[in-house]
């Protein structure tokens, strides 16, 4: 686990000190340089950096159309079951949540697939809980038997796997993987993971490269703002995503940066990523990284997501179910987050060709 | 009088070859065809959706232009195969560009597989235009392998530097008995005339002119260019020297008629 080690002594970087440091003389240095380093990356999450969001926000623009060209891929989520183990303090999933739980039957999740390419969609990441008792492996393998040949990729955001887990996957479909750290605060990761086999910090770090290890074409990552100090979160995550870029650098790496919406519970987040700072660090992102995907989930408002379109994001998700089997079924399932985007793919796209971009449903070739 | 450029027994007037890979919309490629009258319209495979013909951007390619699939996304020459083989199922004819990228940053064509791939496609009855860094060693064994032509990268994929490798094309350009279709990295209509001025056969332009204002336009400008690139070469062919070359030569005042 070579990424993972590098990258572990960031986690003991004084970011708030270099923060303190940082003036606009040196955002300016930074706007104008080709290749950055991590300091340049912490210079634009800066405080000060907020003052030149426009400058910014032009820059990744740029740097967007030049590496990815006009065009926005659209994906869904399909959330297979929501039984989980764990008690994130966060997640309307969490194991003491009483409401009826639900795993999608092999022809419920034919149909919702069938809805989904009906409307058009060719890439979907499918969904569950963290309970690998009751969604096994195996039944990720039949559910992408069935998918598999209604779509052109297969992602999946479940529990942590074993490589050779990823590998049996693989071999029925899947090509793509998205897992969030959640946060990268050891401290607040503890306590907002009280029980449960997500408790294991290090096991969850180690994800996504045991999915670069198992041959996936393309790895998400990323920290979910609100948990922890978002800037020290944004910063981790980019030297995260950096460390595996250097050892994994034919996997298509990803980052997204979704903020938390609410959910069933009581939890009040302690933190929080006003819109501004939001888009001045996902522009951040763009211009640290201007050859990573980005992606934008339907948890932003319609209007905040029309904005980014055209600043730096490749991938966004559309009409979005939350809850299990939300396509198909009639039974109302508990969502794992409210969705803040409802309008329809038709709309969306509708929305990102007026923006000038191509709406892109498939860009990827099966080849099994 | 120029001959036409002829790859896989088919000829083209129009020595600029168009990529549609980061393009707004599908639909403005009838427009870019009719400005800039290319004859070779290359799509990715991994974006060719035969779901939806609305989606389809192969129903927006003009009757008569030359589908070029490319095998974006592969890894490896297995990869490269079985999309050029899928590409051939789906209708895209057999002309096929291989590109076989594993390093997500600089985007460089791993030379080795391209070889590979092109062998093994060669001998199915493909017309392989492979895209490679430029190296003359791999060049020749891509005549071998039976390549179609050679498309040397200028620089870096959508980097707009230019040709940085120039003086590589160049050697491709004296010594390979193929069509050289300098791609990557043409930014700009003074890069395309450049390298058909050098000698290029032609150029394949992708992001210049899908990510411009106005991509119509910008594909008339690279049209002009390839054109005006090529006249030059046919008519320019001298040598650059250190020294000044008269141009109403002593000779002339010395001739045996004036002596």
């Amino acid at each position: 686990m070579k990424a993972t080690e590098a990258f572990l002594p960031w986690l003991d970087f004084d970011i708030d000190g270099f923060v303190s440091r940082v003036t606009e003389k040196d955002v300016e240095r930074v706007l104008e340089k080709e290749v950055l380093g991590y300091q340049d990356f912490l210079c634009l999450l800066s405080p000060v950096a907020s003052r030149f969001l426009e400058k910014m926000a032009i820059c990744s623009q740029q740097l967007t159309a030049k590496h990815f060209g006009r065009a926005i891929l659209l994906f869904a989520p399909l959330y297979l079951a929501d039984y989980c183990q764990n008690a994130c303090v966060y997640c309307g999933f969490r194991v003491m949540n009483r409401f009826p739980r639900k795993k999608l039957s092999l022809e419920e999740i034919q149909r919702n697939g069938e809805i989904l390419a009906e409307k058009g969609f060719r890439h979907i990441l499918l969904l569950t809980g963290d309970a690998p008792a009751v969604t096994p492996v195996s039944y990720l393998e039949e559910a992408m038997s069935i998918l598999s040949p209604m779509f052109d990729s297969l992602a999946v955001e479940v529990y942590p796997m074993t490589v050779e887990e990823y590998q049996k996957l693989r071999l029925v479909g899947l090509d793509g993987l998205t897992i969030y750290q959640e946060t990268y605060d050891r401290k607040v990761y503890a306590e907002v993971h009280p029980s449960g086999p997500k408790r294991d910090f290090f096991w969850r770090l180690g994800t996504p490269e045991r999915g670069a290890q198992a041959g996936l074409r393309w790895v998400t990552i990323g920290a979910l703002y609100g948990l922890a100090n978002p800037l020290h979160d944004a910063f981790w995550t980019a030297m995260h995503l950096m460390t595996l870029k250097k050892y994994y650098p034919e996997v298509e790496w990803g980052v997204s940066l979704p903020r938390m919406n609410p959910a069933e519970g009581d939890f009040v987040q302690k933190y929080n990523l006003p819109d501004k700072q939001f888009v001045q660090f996902l522009l951040a992102f763009r211009i640290f990284f201007p050859t990573v995907g980005i992606t934008l989930s339907t948890r932003e408002r319609p209007e905040m997501r029309d904005i980014l379109i055209p600043l730096g994001v490749t991938k966004v998700s559309a009409e979005s179910h939350t809850e299990v089997g939300g396509y198909a079924e009639h039974q109302e399932q508990v969502p794992q987050f409210e969705v803040a985007d409802k309008r329809s793919v038709e709309e969306i796209k509708s929305v990102i060709s007026s923006k000038g971009f191509d709406p892109v449903f498939k860009d990827w070739v099966r080849m099994a | 009088m120029d001959s036409p450029l002829v790859i896989g027994n088919r000829e083209f007037s129009c020595r600029l070859f168009v990529g549609t890979g980061k393009l707004p919309s599908s639909r403005l490629l009838p427009e870019i065809v009719k400005a800039s009258g290319t004859q070779m319209i290359t799509v990715a495979l991994r974006r060719v959706n035969l779901s939806r013909p609305e989606e389809n951007i192969l129903s927006y390619i003009p009757e008569g232009v030359v589908v070029l699939p490319n095998t974006s996304g592969a890894r490896n020459a297995e990869e490269a195969v079985r999309i050029s083989r899928l590409a051939r199922e789906a209708g895209c004819g057999n002309f096929v560009k291989i590109e076989i990228i594993h390093e997500m940053d600089y985007l460089m064509p791993d030379n080795e597989e391209t070889i590979k791939a092109t062998a093994i496609l060669a001998k199915e009855g493909f017309v392989v235009l492979p895209y490679v860094m430029p190296d003359l060693i791999v060049a020749q064994k891509l005549v071998d392998a039976g390549a179609a032509a050679v498309m040397p990268l200028g620089s870096p994929i959508g980097s707009h530097r230019g040709l940085r490798t120039r003086d590589l094309i160049a050697m491709l350009i004296e010594k390979i008995d193929l069509p050289i279709v300098v791609d990557a990295g043409i930014g700009k209509p003074s890069h395309a005339a450049e390298a058909m001025e050098m000698g290029a056969d032609a150029v394949l332009v992708n992001t210049a002119i899908a990510t411009s204002v106005d991509p119509v336009a910008a594909a008339r400008a690279f049209s002009l260019a390839v054109e005006a690139g090529r006249i030059s070469y046919l008519t320019q062919k001298q040598q650059e020297t250190l020294y000044a070359q008269a141009s109403s030569p002593l000779s002339g005042l010395l001739s045996e008629e004036k002596l």
